[in-house]
């Protein structure tokens, strides 16, 4: 039997096959699966916002950017011994899901959420092996410890798979 | 008192956030009826302070499909208006005005998007006059952004661009029905704390 653990806004969780990682609903928010293909574990990241610069990181609030949750994940990751060489990334959400006719300050969050994700994996050495970003749809995403598959799924578009 | 977080407001102002949603929510359910040409109840606003998390709970959780509206406050108080309307409710409008229907997969032709960007914008200005009235403040509001889909998508949108101030928001959360069918729609009336104080002090209050 396989669990299925949600990983809510600002949050992150790791899991071992056969269980599967879930976030839902991701709209300009975006969501990184990380997984070891040999010890069979993932890792799943749901950050809000770009930079933690200017913030006070008390508790969990290191979970909300992306330039602090991707190294406690890698670290989670680690510690339920998983190998931080071997890890790859699959990214999804971003999206701009209002088209900023009222309010432009909002327009490119998404866009920027997912250009400090790909920063923070660069710097890591955690090559992305797939994405499904932007555009103007949310997304809710299944990652898949057995196998390391991401299930995307929307509203008004289907669902498929990476 | 200084007000840095929705947390730290007293009973008195969740009481003065309750009224002026009671007030706005009336005017834009009699503009609403006007238009529709039918009846529109409203339920006792509520006034929270909630986590995202609960209110996409609240609203039929976070995959729950809905037309959302988008609207910035401008002038004295700044800050965000969100309509959000359950599927049943868009299509009563849409039927309503136009004699169209909302397809199964929610997505709306242009002349959809105008009726119900221009429902938005009727309902959001009765809201933000009767607001404007009570408390004397100058009030502008944009044009109407739409976007139909889940509901946790559409609240990441304010989740994120107040993200700085707070990990939870007040929500003046307004609900309003049609007795024809089982159709409702929220009005959620999100303003910036310094705002909140401009609010309070207009009604003579200490903040």
């Amino acid at each position: 039997m396989s669990r299925t653990v949600t990983v809510g806004i600002s949050d992150l969780n790791v899991v071992k096959a056969p269980d599967i990682l879930v976030t839902y609903a991701l709209g300009s928010c975006v969501g990184i699966c990380l997984y070891d293909n040999v010890r069979k574990i993932a890792g799943l990241s749901h950050i809000m916002l770009p930079d933690s610069q200017g913030f006070a990181l008390t508790g969990n609030m290191g979970f909300k950017f992306a330039n602090t949750a991707l190294p406690i994940l890698v670290q989670r990751m680690e510690q339920a011994g998983a190998m931080r060489t071997v890890l790859k990334a699959k990214i999804a959400g971003g999206a701009q899901m209002f088209a900023g006719k009222g309010n432009s300050s909002l327009a490119n969050i998404g866009q920027r959420n997912v250009a400090a994700v790909k920063a923070a994996l660069a710097h890591l050495r955690i090559p992305i092996i797939a994405e499904d970003t932007g555009k103007n749809y949310g997304r809710t995403l299944f990652l898949h410890a057995q196998d390391g598959t991401m299930l995307i799924k929307s509203v008004n578009r289907g669902e498929w798979t990476y | 008192m200084e007000l840095n977080n929705y947390n730290d407001l007293s009973d008195t102002h969740l009481d003065v956030l309750r009224e002026i949603g009671n007030i706005g929510s009336g005017n834009a359910a009699s503009a609403l009826a006007t238009m529709l040409n039918h009846p529109v109840d409203i339920a006792v606003p509520r006034v929270r302070i909630l986590d995202y998390e609960e209110v996409t709970q609240n609203l039929g959780g976070p995959e729950q499909l809905l037309v959302g509206l988008m609207l910035s406050m401008e002038g004295d108080v700044s800050g965000m208006i969100m309509f959000l309307l359950n599927r049943e409710f868009a299509h009563m409008v849409l039927n309503t005005l136009m004699g169209t229907s909302l397809e199964e997969d929610g997505l709306l032709d242009e002349m959809g998007s105008s009726a119900i960007e221009e429902v938005g914008n009727i309902m959001a200005a009765s809201y933000i006059n009767a607001m404007s009235s009570l408390t004397g403040l100058n009030i502008n509001i944009s044009v109407p952004d739409l976007c139909v889909d889940m509901a946790g998508s559409i609240l990441s949108v304010p989740a994120i661009y107040y993200a700085n101030i707070s990990d939870k928001i007040i929500f003046i959360e307004d609900e309003f029905s049609s007795t024809a069918e089982q159709a409702g729609s929220h009005i959620l009336l999100i303003p910036e704390v310094d705002s909140l104080k401009k609010i309070m002090m207009s009604l003579g209050l200490e903040l």
